[in-house]
C-alpha cells in the first residue's frame, strides 16, 4: 500500500542523500519525492510517497526518519486529513481536427494545452491520484509520447 | 587562530584527554598543532587499528573515544571500526583529513567521499566546509555521540580549512532544534508496566547493551531482587548483572545457556532493559516466548516493535526509567514455583563441556577468570573464542566485557584491549582471541610495545577458524572449505615486536603461564594449543526457536 509522508528538513546539502539512503539501506521504495524550500530558508519540505507492505514497516520507516539528525519533523498523511495534487507535463499526439476533443477533455479536468507544434502537444495538468488516473486515462486516446510527473504534493487542511 | 588548533582546543574542551590514530597528507596541520598539544596521541600501525582502540575506550571508560586519519585510504580504513561502535551503539567521534575544498569532487590524490561512504555507519557525519562552522561542529558531534543512543560521529575537515584563521569561539550550549532525545520514560507507560508486573507469574529481565550504556546496573539489580524474577542478559548487556548472582541465568540466544532459553520461552512476561530483540536471541521470530507479554525499555523509539509486538514500550534512558518503575511496583508476584522451574531447568541442562583428553579452550578462560580473580576487562575477537569468553568468564560488573556485538568484527579484540588498558592502566586486560582473528590486527602489537600499552592476548589456537568450521561441521556435512589457517610461530612473532612470548599445549601449563603472564611488565602473548574441534555449544542453527538446541550436552 503506498502511503504519504511529509518531512521538515534542515535545508543543508547532503540531507537528501541521508533520507534516500536509509529508504535504499533498508529496501524501502519510494514511489515519488518532492523537494523545495519552506517561507523559512533554512528548512525545505518534502513530499515522500512510499510503498509498505504493513502498518509496522511504516512505522519503521517514520521512526528511522525521525532519528535521522536533520529531520525535525515527520508527518504520516495516512490518517490524517490532508490535500494532495500532482503536477503532470503530458506530449500527446495532435492534429488540428482533434484540436476540440482535447480541450474537451479540460472541462472535466484542471489543465490546458500550453504548446502545440507540428504533430504533437504539451499540456499541463494539475490534480490528485484519482483525476491524473482519470485524466491520463483521456490522454491515452490521443496517444502520450512522453509524461513528466513532479510526484505528489501534500499539505495538511 | 588556525583550524587545526581550533579542532584541538575544542577536543580539550570536551575533556579529550588521549587520541588515537595515523598522520597523513591532509591532517599535516593538524599533527603540526599536536605537536604543541597536552593531548596524548597513541600512533596505532593501521587506521583501523586506531578506531577499534578509541571504541573500547569509550566502552571502558564511558567516554567519547576519538580517533584521526588522513583522508582517502586513512578515512576508508576506519569505515570497519565505525560501522562497528554504529552497530554496538558507542560513542565516538572520528576525525578525518579531506581534500582542500576547492579539489573536493575532482578526484584528487587521496580523496574519497568519506561523510558519502560512512553515511549510513554513523549516528551523524559532517564536511566542514566553513571555519566558522568548526567549533560549533565538534561540540555538536560530542553531543550526538554521546547522548539518547549513543553511536560514532564523523568529522571531516579539509586541509585548506584546517589552515585558515578564525576567531576562537566555544558555543556555550549545543543547540539542534532536530535533535532531542528523549530520556525520561512516559510515567503512564510507567504505571502499565507496573500493573502488568503485579500480574505476572513467570517474570523474565532480558538486560541488553542499554543497561551498561545508561549505567543502569544498580536498578537493573535492585529490580530483580525486588521482583525475585530470574535476569537473562545478551551479549552487549554482559556485566551489567553480577553473573554469580543467583537469580542470573546467563545469557541467552543462539549460544546462551539452555535454561535462560527455556525460561524465557515458557515466561509469562518479558521486561526487556536495553535490548533490541536482535535475531541471535530471538531465533525463529514466531515462535519466541508465545505466552509472554512484553515490557520494552529502550531509548531508540525504532528498536522498539521492530521485531516483536511490545505491549508496554517505554522510551527512555534505562537508568531513568528503572528509578521510576520501582517507585511504581506496589504488589511484586509470586514467583516461587517458577523459580523452583528454573532451578529445574538449571539442574537438568547445565553449561558444560567435556573436561576429558587435551587442552579445553573452556577450560583456559575458566582459569583467566580464576587466576585474575575475576577482576580484569576482556576483549574479545569474533567467533568461538568470543562465545566461550561470553560463557566461562564470570562478569560482575559493567564494561568489563568488551566486545563486538553487532557487527562481529574479527581483529577487534587487540585494537579495543590497546583502548581499554589507555582507558584503565590500572586494570588487568586480556584479549581472549583465536589465531584467525589476532591475525587481522597482529600489527597493534608494535602500538602496545612502543607505547608501553600492556596487554595480555590468550590465543584459543585451534588451527582452524572454529566458528565457520564448526557450522561446516554441523550444516555443511564436515565439507571443510577454507577454514584450516595456518599461523605464525606466535611467540617468536612476539618477542620479533619486543613483546613476551609463551606457548602452552598442555593443561597442567595452563595456570602457571597465566600468573607469569600477569608478573611480565609487559605485554604478553600466550599461544594457548586447544583442542582443533571443539564446538560451542549449547547452540540453537540459524532459524529455529530457541529451545530447539543441537549436539553437545545441552
Amino acid at each position: 500500500m503506498k502511503h504519504t509522508i511529509s518531512l521538515l528538513v534542515e535545508n543543508k546539502f547532503g540531507v537528501l542523500a541521508r533520507i534516500a539512503g536509509l529508504f535504499s539501506a533498508r529496501g524501502y521504495n519510494i514511489a515519488s519525492l518532492a523537494v523545495s524550500e519552506t517561507l523559512d530558508a533554512t528548512v525545505s519540505y518534502m513530499t515522500i510517497v512510499v510503498e509498505a507492505r504493513d502498518e509496522k514497516i511504516l512505522e519503521q520507516i517514520k521512526k528511522q526518519l525521525n532519528k535521522l539528525i536533520d529531520v525535525i519533523t515527520v508527518t504520516d498523511f495516512t490518517k490524517k486529513e490532508h490535500l494532495d495534487r500532482e503536477l503532470i507535463l503530458a506530449k500527446v499526439n495532435f492534429s488540428t481536427k482533434d484540436k476540440n476533443k482535447l480541450e474537451n477533455v479540460f472541462h472535466k479536468y484542471v489543465g490546458k494545452i500550453i504548446q502545440h507544434k507540428g504533430d504533437s502537444a504539451i499540456i499541463e495538468a494539475v490534480g490528485d491520484n484519482v483525476q491524473i488516473k482519470a485524466l491520463l486515462e483521456e490522454l491515452h486516446k490521443f496517444g502520450v509520447k512522453e509524461l513528466v510527473r513532479t510526484g505528489k504534493l501534500a499539505i495538511s487542511n | 587562530m588556525k583550524g587545526a588548533q581550533i579542532l584541538l582546543e575544542s577536543l580539550k574542551r570536551e575533556g579529550v584527554e588521549v587520541m588515537f590514530g595515523y598522520p597523513g597528507g591532509q591532517v599535516l596541520p593538524i599533527f603540526d598543532s599536536l605537536y604543541d598539544s597536552d593531548i596524548r596521541f597513541i600512533l596505532t600501525r593501521h587506521e583501523q587499528g586506531a578506531a577499534h582502540a578509541a571504541d573500547g575506550y569509550a566502552r571502558a571508560t564511558g567516554k567519547v573515544g576519538v580517533c584521526l586519519a588522513t583522508s582517502g585510504p586513512g578515512a576508508t580504513n576506519l569505515v570497519t571500526g565505525i560501522a562497528n561502535a554504529y552497530m554496538d551503539s558507542i560513542p565516538m567521534v572520528a576525525i578525518t583529513g579531506q581534500v582542500k575544498t576547492f579539489l573536493i569532487g575532482n578526484d584528487a590524490f587521496q580523496e574519497a567521499d568519506v561523510t558519502g561512504i560512512t553515511r549510513p555507519i554513523t549516528k551523524h557525519n559532517y564536511l566542514v566546509k566553513d571555519i566558522k562552522d568548526l567549533a560549533r561542529i565538534v561540540r555538536e558531534a560530542f553531543y550526538i555521540a554521546s547522548t539518547g543512543r549513543p553511536g560514532p560521529v564523523l568529522i571531516d575537515i579539509p586541509s585548506d580549512i584546517q589552515l585558515m584563521d578564525a576567531e576562537f569561539i566555544w558555543p556555550q550550549n549545543v543547540e539542534i532544534r532536530s535533535y532531542s532525545p528523549n530520556l525520561f520514560g512516559h510515567p503512564g507507560q510507567i504505571k502499565k508496566a507496573a500493573k502488568l508486573i503485579a500480574a505476572a507469574r513467570k517474570p523474565i529481565i532480558y538486560a541488553g547493551g542499554g543497561v551498561i550504556t545508561s549505567g543502569a546496573h544498580k536498578e537493573l539489580k535492585m529490580l530483580a531482587e525486588k521482583l525475585n524474577a530470574p535476569l537473562t542478559w545478551t551479549l552487549m548487556g554482559i556485566g551489567g548483572f553480577p553473573a554469580t548472582h543467583e537469580l542470573a541465568l546467563g545469557m541467552l540466544g543462539m549460544h546462551g545457556t539452555a535454561y535462560a532459553n527455556h525460561a524465557i520461552m515458557e515466561s509469562d512476561l518479558i521486561i526487556a532493559v536495553g535490548a533490541r530483540f536482535d535475531d541471535r536471541v530471538t531465533g525463529r521470530l514466531d515462535a519466541f516466548a508465545p505466552y509472554a507479554k512484553i515490557i520494552h525499555i529502550d531509548v531508540d523509539p525504532s528498536s522498539i516493535s521492530k521485531n516483536v509486538n511490545v505491549h508496554v514500550p517505554i522510551v527512555g534512558d534505562a537508568k531513568n526509567i528503572l528509578i521510576e518503575l520501582l517507585k511504581d511496583i506496589k504488589q511484586t508476584p509470586a514467583t516461587g514455583d517458577w523459580l523452583k522451574t528454573v532451578e529445574g531447568w538449571k539442574k537438568k541442562y547445565p553449561l558444560t563441556y567435556k573436561d576429558d583428553a587435551g587442552l579445553k579452550p573452556q577450560y583456559v578462560v575458566e582459569q583467566i577468570y580464576e587466576v585474575t580473580e575475576g577482576d580484569a576487562i576482556i576483549t574479545t575477537e569474533v567467533g568461538q573464542n568470543q562465545m566461550w569468553a561470553a560463557q566461562w568468564y564470570k562478569y560482575t560488573a559493567p564494561r568489563t566485557f568488551i566486545s563486538s556485538g553487532g557487527l562481529g568484527t574479527m581483529g577487534f579484540g587487540l585494537p579495543a584491549a590497546m583502548g581499554v588498558k589507555v582507558g584503565c592502566p590500572q586494570r588487568v586486560v586480556f584479549d581472549i582471541a583465536g589465531d584467525g582473528s589476532i591475525q587481522m590486527n597482529i600489527q597493534e602489537l608494535a602500538t602496545c610495545v612502543a607505547n608501553k600499552i600492556n596487554v595480555k592476548v590468550a590465543i584459543l589456537n585451534n588451527g582452524y577458524l572454529g566458528m565457520v568450521r564448526q557450522w561446516q561441521e554441523l550444516f555443511y556435512k564436515k565439507r571443510y572449505s577454507q577454514v584450516g589457517i595456518t599461523s605464525p610461530d606466535f611467540v617468536k612473532l612476539a618477542e620479533s615486536y619486543g613483546a613476551a612470548g609463551i606457548c602452552v599445549a598442555k593443561k597442567e601449563e595452563v595456570r602457571p603461564a597465566l600468573e607469569k603472564a600477569l608478573k611480565i611488565d609487559n605485554t604478553v602473548l600466550i599461544d594457548f594449543r586447544v583442542e582443533p574441534e571443539e564446538n560451542v555449544f549449547p547452540m540453537v542453527p540459524a532459524g529455529q526457536a530457541i529451545n530447539q538446541f543441537i549436539g553437545g550436552l545441552a
